[in-house]
Parts: C-alpha cells; sequence; structure tokens
C-alpha cells in the first residue's frame, strides 16, 4: 500500500482498555467514469492507514477539512462500511471478518448520528417510533416497556411526551438532532459516533445541543466519537483530539495539548483559524506580536485524494517543509514536550518537537 | 427558527392540505376527479337505477328498435330495443371494474418488482429491467391477442371455470396484468434509488435492521406517491386495453356487457344507427382523458420539482 | 460504438429466441391443434388414425423438443407452410409487411411534420393559451380508442358524406395511384391522428426540459435572436430524447396500425396476424409474431445506436448497456 505510515503500537494505558479500536484501516473507492475500464483503475483513498482508540467515557474529537475521510473513517468505526484493510476490534472482538447476523449484536452498542438533521428521520413515522425503532429491531422491552422507555428518552432530551405522536416535518433542525439523539441513546449504547451532529444547525442552537450531548454522556457513562470541522466545538466538547488530513491521522492527543501546543503544521493552522475573542487576544497580547504567529496562512487546495503527494502528504502547502518532507512519510510519534501522565500526544512531522514549543500564535 | 429548547413551533400545515392546495390549482384535474366520481357512482348504482326508474337493461322491445331520446329512454334505444342508457351504466360497471383491478394487479406487480429491484441493485436489478425492457419493447397488441385466444383447457384449468360466466372477465384481468406492469415497475425503481441514498435508510442499517425490514417500513411508505401516480395513469390504459380487446372479440364475451363489446356490435350498425357507436366509444374516450387529466394533475401535487402548469 | 451495436445484437438475437419459445409454447395453447382441424374436415378418420397421425408429425412429444425441431427448421430457411392460405408462410407475409410499412410510414411522417412545429411552439409559449389549447389536444390523442376513431372518421366521411370509401385497398380492375390513395386516406389519417398526440407532448416536453438549460441563456445573453436559439443550438438537443422515444414508440404504432388494418380491411400484417390467430393459423400466427418482435427490436436498437450518435456525452465504450 503506497504511504501507508507505519504506526507505533499505542502505548496502553494501565487500567483503559479500548472499547473500540482500530489499527491500519484502510479505506479505498474505486472511480469509474466512461472510458477508464480498459486502463488501471482510478482509486479514491478516503482513509489511507488509521490507527485509533476510544476508551470507555471519553470524548474523542476528530476533525479536518472537507474531503479528508473523516466520514469515511467514522461510518468504518460504525460498521456501515467494509473497509479494504486493517481491523476494527470492539473490546477486542474482531469486526471485519463477521457478517451481517454476527455482527448484529455490536451494532446496539455503537450507534450513530447524522450530520443533516433533514434526512436521518424518516418522514412517514411518527418520532416515538422512530425512536423506538431500535429497539424493535433489536428486540429490547415489550412493547408498554418502549413505550415508557421512549418518554424517558424524549424528556432527556428535553422534549414534551406529546411530540412522540407528530412527524419529523413539524420540528426544527435543533429538535430533530434531539430526536436523531434520543434514538442513539435508546438502545443504552456504550459508543455514540456523532458526524457532525451540529455542523447543520443555527449557532445558537448548537450550543444547546451540545451541552445537552455532554450532559447525557457524563450521565450515561458513554464514549463519544465526535466528528467536527468547528474547532470551537471541539474544545468545547472534547477530551482528546485527533486530526486528519488526506486519510491519516496527523496529530492526536489530550484537548489542551494539540488545541494549545499543537505539533503539527495543519494543526497550526487550523487553530489559528479559529476566531479570536477580543479577551484572549489582550491576555495573549504580549506574546502574540513576538514569533512566527503572522503569515501562516495555508496556500493552495487539498489536493486530490486520487494522488496524493509523495513523502508527506502535506507538504505542498506546508510553511516549514523541508527536502526531507518530500522523500520520507514521518511516522505518527510522541512528542517529546508532551506533559506526563495521561494520554500521550502523537503528530506525523519531522519538526513536530520543535514546533510544538512555538507559541501557537494565540 | 428561533426556537429555544422548551419552545414550540407552531406545527406547520399537515402534508395533506399542502397538496390538495396544489391539486386544486389543476382545474382540468379536479374536472376529471368529478366525472369519474360521477360516472363511478352511476355504473356502480346500475342495478339501484335500474329498478328505480323501472327499466330492464335486457328487456328485448322489437318494436321499438333504434329510437331517438325520449322521456322513457334517456338516449334511446339499441338494435334490440333496449334501453340505451342503462345498458351503457351496466357496460361502464363491468369496464371500470376490470380497469381498476387490472390496474391495481399490475400496480402490485410492478411495485413489488421495482422496489426489489432499486433497493438490491446489482444482478438483480439488471436482470429485472432487462426483462421490463424486454417486455416493454414488445408489440403489445399482437401478443394480447394470442393470450386471449389461449384455450383455458389446454392450461388444464378446471373445468367449471372455463364454462362459468365470469371467465372472460378474469381472464382479460391477468392478461392485462401481465403486460401492464412495468409503468409502475420502471418509476418504483427510481423513486426506490432516491430513497435508498437518504440517511434515514443508512441509520436504519447501522442498526442492523434486514433488507425486507427497510424495504417495507421505510421505502415502501416513502415511495407510495409515484406508486399512485403511475397506477392513476394506467388505468386509463388498461381501459384502452380492454376495450379493444372486447372489441374485437377476445376480451369480455357478451351476455355481459362492456363499452368495448357494446361498440362491436355497434360496428354492423353504422350506417342505420351511429348513435350507438358514439355513445360506448365516447365513454371509453372520457374516462380515459379523465384518468390521464387526474394523473397528471396528481403528478404535478405530489412531485415538488414537476414543471408547474 | 461497434462494439456496443454488436453487443445489442447479440441481446436482441437472445429476446428473439425467448420470445420464439414462449410464442411456440403460446400458439401450442390456442384452441385446437392440426390434427383436430384434419378431423373435423374428414368425418372418415377414425380415432386410432388420429392417433398414429399425431405420431406422425410428433405431435405427441414434449413441447422442448418439438421446439427444438421448429427451431433447427426454421434457422435452415424453412418456416412452415399457412394452412389457410396452403403457400410458403414468407410468401404471404412479405408483401403485407410491405403494405402495412407504407401505412405505417405514411402516418409516422405526417404525424411527425405535424407534431415536432407543435411541440416547438406551445414549448416557446409555454402556459399561454395556445400551450393550454394544444396540451388539451395531446391528452385528446393518447387517450381516445384507435377503433373508435376510426369508427367516427368512417361515420363521417363515409357514411356521412360519401366521400371516402369505408374499406379495402382498391377498387377492383380500376387501380390508378388516385383510386389508392382514396383507399388509403382513412387508414393514414386514422393512425396519424391517433400518433400525434403522443409526439407533441413528448416534442414540448423536450423542448421544454432544453430551453431551460444554461447554455441557451448563454446563448441568448450573446445576443442571438430567439429564432436562431432555437434552430440552433436548442433543437439539436432537443432532437435526442425525440429520436429514441419516436422509435421506441415502434411498438404502439404497429398496435395501431393493427387495429387501423382490421378496422378498413387493409391487407397488412397486423391484421394478417388477427385473422392468423383467429383462424388457428399456427404457423403463419408464428412466425407473423416473431416478425413484428423482430422488427420492433430492430427498431429499438436502432434507437439507442442514433442516441449514442447525436449525444456526445455518452460514452459506448463499456461492455455492457448504459442503464
Amino acid at each position: 500500500m503506497t504511504g501507508a505510515v507505519p504506526a507505533m503500537a499505542l502505548p496502553t494505558e494501565a487500567a483503559a482498555e479500548p472499547l473500540l479500536e482500530v489499527r491500519d484501516l484502510v479505506k479505498h473507492f474505486p472511480v469509474r467514469g466512461p472510458g477508464l475500464m480498459r486502463g488501471p483503475r482510478a482509486v479514491v483513498h478516503a482513509v489511507n492507514g488509521v490507527d485509533l482508540a476510544i476508551r470507555p467515557g471519553e470524548t474523542l474529537a476528530l476533525v479536518g477539512e472537507s474531503g479528508c475521510g473523516k466520514t469515511t473513517l467514522a461510518r468504518a468505526m460504525a460498521l456501515l462500511l467494509r473497509p479494504t484493510g486493517g481491523s476494527v476490534r470492539y473490546k477486542g472482538e474482531e469486526l471485519t471478518a463477521l457478517s451481517p447476523a454476527r455482527l448484529r449484536p455490536f451494532r446496539h452498542r455503537i450507534q450513530f448520528m447524522f450530520q443533516d438533521p433533514f434526512g436521518s428521520l424518516d418522514p412517514r413515522m411518527r418520532v416515538s417510533a422512530i425512536i423506538a425503532e431500535p429497539l424493535v429491531i433489536h428486540g429490547l422491552g415489550t412493547r408498554p416497556e418502549r413505550r415508557g422507555r421512549v418518554a424517558e428518552l424524549l424528556a432527556s432530551v428535553g422534549l414534551q411526551p406529546a411530540d412522540g405522536s407528530r412527524f419529523p416535518h413539524e420540528f426544527s433542525g435543533g429538535q430533530r438532532q434531539r430526536i436523531a439523539l434520543a434514538r442513539a441513546l435508546a438502545p443504552e449504547p456504550e459508543l455514540v459516533i456523532a458526524d457532525e451532529p451540529v455542523s447543520a444547525l443555527d449557532v445558537s442552537i448548537q450550543s444547546q445541543v451540545l451541552n445537552l450531548m455532554k450532559d447525557l454522556k457524563e450521565r450515561l457513562g458513554l464514549s463519544l466519537l465526535f466528528i467536527s470541522h468547528d474547532l470551537a466545538v471541539v474544545d468545547f466538547i472534547a477530551d482528546r483530539i485527533a486530526v486528519m488530513y488526506l486519510g491519516r491521522i496527523v496529530e492526536i492527543g489530550p484537548r489542551d495539548a494539540v488545541a494549545r501546543a499543537p505539533a503539527h503544521p495543519y494543526t497550526r493552522a487550523l487553530m489559528r483559524a479559529v476566531p479570536e475573542v477580543a479577551g484572549d487576544r489582550r491576555r495573549r497580547g504580549a506574546q502574540a506580536a513576538g514569533g512566527s504567529a503572522q503569515g501562516e496562512v495555508l496556500g493552495g487546495d487539498v489536493p486530490s485524494p486520487l494522488t496524493p503527494p509523495t513523502g508527506c502528504s502535506f507538504h505542498p502547502r506546508c510553511p516549514f517543509a523541508e527536502d526531507i518532507c518530500r522523500e520520507t512519510p514521518p511516522p505518527l510519534e510522541p512528542v517529546a514536550a508532551a506533559a506526563r501522565g495521561g494520554p500521550p500526544h502523537l503528530a506525523a512531522c519531522h519538526f513536530k518537537d520543535e514546533l510544538s514549543k512555538l507559541e501557537a500564535g494565540r | 427558527m428561533t426556537a429555544a429548547g422548551g419552545q414550540r413551533l407552531p406545527p406547520p400545515r399537515p402534508l395533506s392540505v399542502l397538496l390538495w392546495r396544489r391539486f386544486r390549482e389543476h382545474r382540468l384535474a379536479v374536472a376529471s376527479a368529478w366525472v369519474l366520481i360521477g360516472l363511478t357512482l352511476l355504473s356502480g348504482f346500475a342495478p339501484v337505477i335500474a329498478t328505480a326508474t323501472g327499466i330492464d337493461a335486457g328487456e328485448v322491445d322489437l318494436y321499438n328498435r333504434f329510437a331517438g331520446p325520449s322521456f322513457s329512454h334517456a338516449l334511446g334505444t339499441d338494435e334490440l330495443g333496449r334501453d340505451l342508457f342503462i345498458r351503457l351504466l351496466y357496460g361502464g360497471r363491468v369496464s371500470l371494474f376490470v380497469g381498476f383491478a387490472a390496474a391495481l394487479a399490475s400496480a402490485l406487480i410492478g411495485t413489488a418488482i421495482g422496489l426489489f429491484a432499486g433497493y438490491y441493485g446489482g444482478r438483480l436489478d439488471a436482470f429485472l429491467m432487462r426483462l421490463t425492457d424486454g417486455v416493454i419493447a414488445l408489440p403489445l397488441l399482437p401478443l394480447l391477442i394470442v393470450l386471449a385466444a389461449v384455450d383455458l383447457a389446454k392450461l388444464g384449468l378446471p373445468e367449471a371455470l372455463i364454462q362459468s360466466e365470469d371467465v372472460s372477465l378474469y381472464r382479460i384481468m391477468v392478461i392485462i396484468s401481465v403486460v401492464g406492469w412495468t409503468t409502475v415497475a420502471r418509476l418504483v425503481r427510481g423513486a426506490t434509488l432516491s430513497v435508498r441514498e437518504r440517511d434515514f435508510v443508512l441509520a436504519a442499517v447501522a442498526q442492523g435492521a434486514g433488507g425486507v425490514r427497510i424495504v417495507a417500513t421505510h421505502i415502501l411508505p416513502n415511495v407510495v406517491s409515484p406508486i399512485i401516480v403511475a397506477t392513476t395513469l394506467s388505468v386509463g390504459n388498461v381501459i384502452l386495453f380492454e376495450s379493444v380487446l372486447s372489441f374485437l372479440g377476445l376480451g369480455i364475451q357478451p351476455p355481459i356487457p362492456s363499452w368495448g363489446n357494446m361498440l362491436s356490435n355497434a360496428q354492423e350498425l353504422i350506417w342505420t344507427a351511429p348513435s350507438l357507436a358514439f355513445y360506448s366509444g365516447m365513454l371509453i374516450f372520457v374516462t380515459v382523458i379523465a384518468f390521464n387529466f387526474l394523473g397528471d394533475g396528481l403528478q404535478d401535487a405530489l412531485d415538488p420539482r414537476a414543471v408547474r402548469r | 460504438m461497434t462494439r456496443f451495436v454488436f453487443v445489442r445484437l447479440g441481446e436482441t438475437a437472445v429476446v428473439l429466441t425467448i420470445m420464439s419459445f414462449l410464442v411456440y409454447a403460446l400458439i401450442g395453447l390456442m384452441p385446437g391443434d392440426p390434427i383436430d382441424i384434419m378431423i373435423s374436415s374428414d368425418p372418415h378418420l377414425t380415432a386410432a388414425d388420429a392417433e398414429r397421425l399425431r405420431a406422425l408429425y410428433g405431435l405427441d412429444r414434449p413441447i422442448v423438443e418439438r421446439y427444438r425441431d421448429w427451431l433447427e427448421a426454421a434457422l435452415r430457411g424453412d418456416l412452415g407452410y399457412s394452412r389457410v392460405h396452403a403457400r410458403p408462410v414468407l410468401e404471404i407475409l412479405l408483401p403485407r409487411l410491405a403494405n402495412t410499412g407504407v401505412l405505417m410510414g405514411l402516418s409516422f411522417v405526417l404525424s411527425v411534420v405535424i407534431a415536432l412545429p407543435l411541440g416547438i411552439y406551445a414549448a416557446m409559449r409555454p402556459y399561454s393559451r395556445a400551450d393550454y389549447a394544444v396540451n388539451l389536444l395531446c391528452f385528446a390523442g393518447i387517450s381516445i380508442p384507435v377503433f373508435w376513431l376510426a369508427l367516427m372518421l368512417i361515420i363521417l366521411f363515409s357514411v356521412m358524406l360519401g366521400w371516402l370509401p369505408a374499406g379495402g385497398m382498391g377498387t377492383i380492375g380500376a387501380e390508378s395511384l388516385g383510386d389508392k390513395a382514396r383507399f388509403m386516406a382513412l387508414p393514414v389519417l386514422t393512425l396519424t391522428l391517433a400518433s400525434i398526440g403522443g409526439y407533441t407532448r413528448y416534442m414540448r416536453a423536450a423542448m421544454m426540459e432544453t430551453l431551460r438549460q444554461d447554455f441557451i441563456r448563454t446563448a441568448r445573453a450573446k445576443g442571438l435572436s430567439r429564432a436562431r436559439v432555437v434552430l440552433k443550438h436548442a433543437l439539436r438537443n432537443a432532437l435526442i430524447p425525440v429520436v429514441t422515444i419516436l422509435a421506441l414508440s415502434f411498438g404502439t404504432l404497429f398496435s395501431g396500425a393493427l387495429i387501423t388494418e382490421t378496422m378498413f380491411a387493409y391487407p397488412g400484417m397486423g391484421r394478417l396476424i388477427y385473422d392468423a390467430i383467429m383462424g388457428n393459423d399456427f404457423n403463419l400466427a408464428l412466425i407473423g409474431l416473431l416478425l413484428a418482435t423482430l422488427v420492433t427490436l430492430l427498431a429499438n436498437l436502432a434507437a439507442d445506436v442514433s442516441y449514442a450518435w447525436l449525444d456526445p456525452r455518452i460514452s459506448y465504450r463499456r461492455a455492457g448497456a448504459v442503464p
């Protein structure tokens, strides 16, 4: 496989065995087109060798631009896609080779939330039926028990019991995501994978839904894999942050480490792009003037996933690129300046140690 | 959209009201709907009307042949002195019944084929669509004639059925269903393909729902609109086929009256009494065009992307 | 492109073969078999004779075997004899096919000549009164039963006005071109009127769809006059689906011709097939039906090919057909 970054084994924590773990996950999509049948098939390398682990009770945020492969990765982890290669393990059990029937019991423990509040609910079904559907499919509970559970769930997401007999189109976007959340929580999952759940909502509504998710997650002890391209959101909700670029993880670590001392140029650029509130800028006033903060705007567009660049896939846009970057893909390794204890901070850059020491430009 | 967590937006108008409004704009469709309701009611209650007015449809009165419209016979009488109006109503009963039934049967077959072809895709889809294209491509009438000419005894059907009076009715319904499902199948397959890609279907897949459950619970309710439109539009064609076959002597056999076979009788009489031919055919024409307008109106009302007339 | 044509030809052959088996079986299900007919015309045949004759002609063998024999003979060129006409089947079919061809061809040309401009006209004035009227006429056209239309026309032109004859193909003994024209007028008129509705509607829809597209707006923005835009740019694009539908409606046109021929006692292939089926002329019916099917399938193939040729966006280089 071209350019797959060999990843080091994730150092295991003393007590926390990962809930869901992917190793060397690869997902390729063949591209069809008229006239392309004779020659070599073009392939989109959507996910190009990813190692990731989610621990019980933690919120891992996955960020990146559109097209970096995060949705594909999320769907593969939620068993909606079959990976082209690599392994997906749930509590140690390998899932990729299982038949759909054997896969069923895992599905109720891993739930998925979609980005589009208007497409993820069946317009012909009443809300109570939508929320109860996972229970029906998995055969959980009798009818009266399900009714009770639906009422309980509606209440926990802040909706009225009467809303159960309504149809999705009678609700606003934010309310529909709450319904989707209720549906995801119905079968008492251990992990919820949320694919940009608030990106399609108005900013004022976003915080309500986010607060709700955070709250429920803590109360129920869930793990949450939260996909987003919005760093402000991520900052609010995440315990750990993973940054993805062109199908690979380029940086991963605890929230504070990644947000305040990013070690990868891409992460740095992302952090810089967050609009600042005046108060924060004043506080950091003295340091912002110095350093190479300014002028680190990223040039160029994301290269096409059809033809990833050689060496480090970020080098064409990287302001710090050197020759080594063009030739050797950097491995994902711990950053020297990482804090002791807690989850490790890893980055895939030849200059990660120097970069993490630089002020992130805030 | 300013609703905070606890507030509720006023519930929007239910979909059905919106659809009704759009439908109403299509005046021809509405008019057609009324015409069809009227025809159906009149034909359906033909026996009641017959007893009420005291006219027997089968009453032969050879002294009163080819009479013009009069007080006792609204449209006059036919070649045997029978009241034309009542006979037309009875004929309508049969023609409309066959039309609805055969269209419904075709719709069932077409829906099943379209759903499975659209949802499962791949080879099943390719095979079914080839089959559909094959049937569409054929010259239908000659084939229908052959099908209608089949000797039922050779098929091994029970004697009692073959000799029964209603056999021609069943036969023609089966024949038309066998070839009439293609429009519905195509439409349903198209609709299924687009519904299949929507997130709520994926959500059901994510729960581990099986194919049959997804098709039945999620896809079918969401393709109901195209099914209704396609079925309405196909009733017209079905009625045309039935009347052609009856006209050629291969469809509904006398003594059961249908507009088609009444027209067949009238053919020999065009030199003496052209009005007989006129009325029965006119009714077929009006019914078919009404179904077409109705289907068109439904299509405009139900399809958000259709060009508005 | 040639590869595509060959693939489709192959598919056509397959469909035709399947159809031939189905039709063979269906014909076999028609009332009576050749021996029964012999029996009814010859009272001296005993049951034992009938059995022997059946065995002789192989009528007691399973249908698959009989079909195979028929197929072998057919591929050798031996298509059998017509029982009713006592002549080889092809000898009877081909002249009739020509007659039907004339009828269909004339009607087709006339329909298109009227439908095309009518459709374009309506498309250029959408939602106007003229458009509304055209639309109404189209609906009428596709809803009218052909046989009734024929009857009404006969009543009008033959019974009431006495201008045109009600049937046949020519006055015996006086078969001039003018005479033939008189006899063909009503059949052609019937079939034409029956087809116009569908074609106009389709043309209008295709034209409107094309006119809505952005490249038309670009052309107009460039300052081209309306007429030029229509003629140069829109027409070619709109022709693509139109060509398809014209060829695909061959089947319906044939069915319409069948009715028309029956109504007017016109000696065409449609009527021949009908008579053959009703008269239990098995061979004739079988070959007639297959011939009709073959011609229809070829028309569809022609539609696909011309569609590909006209629309440069579609590439047929892939093996297998475009969905």
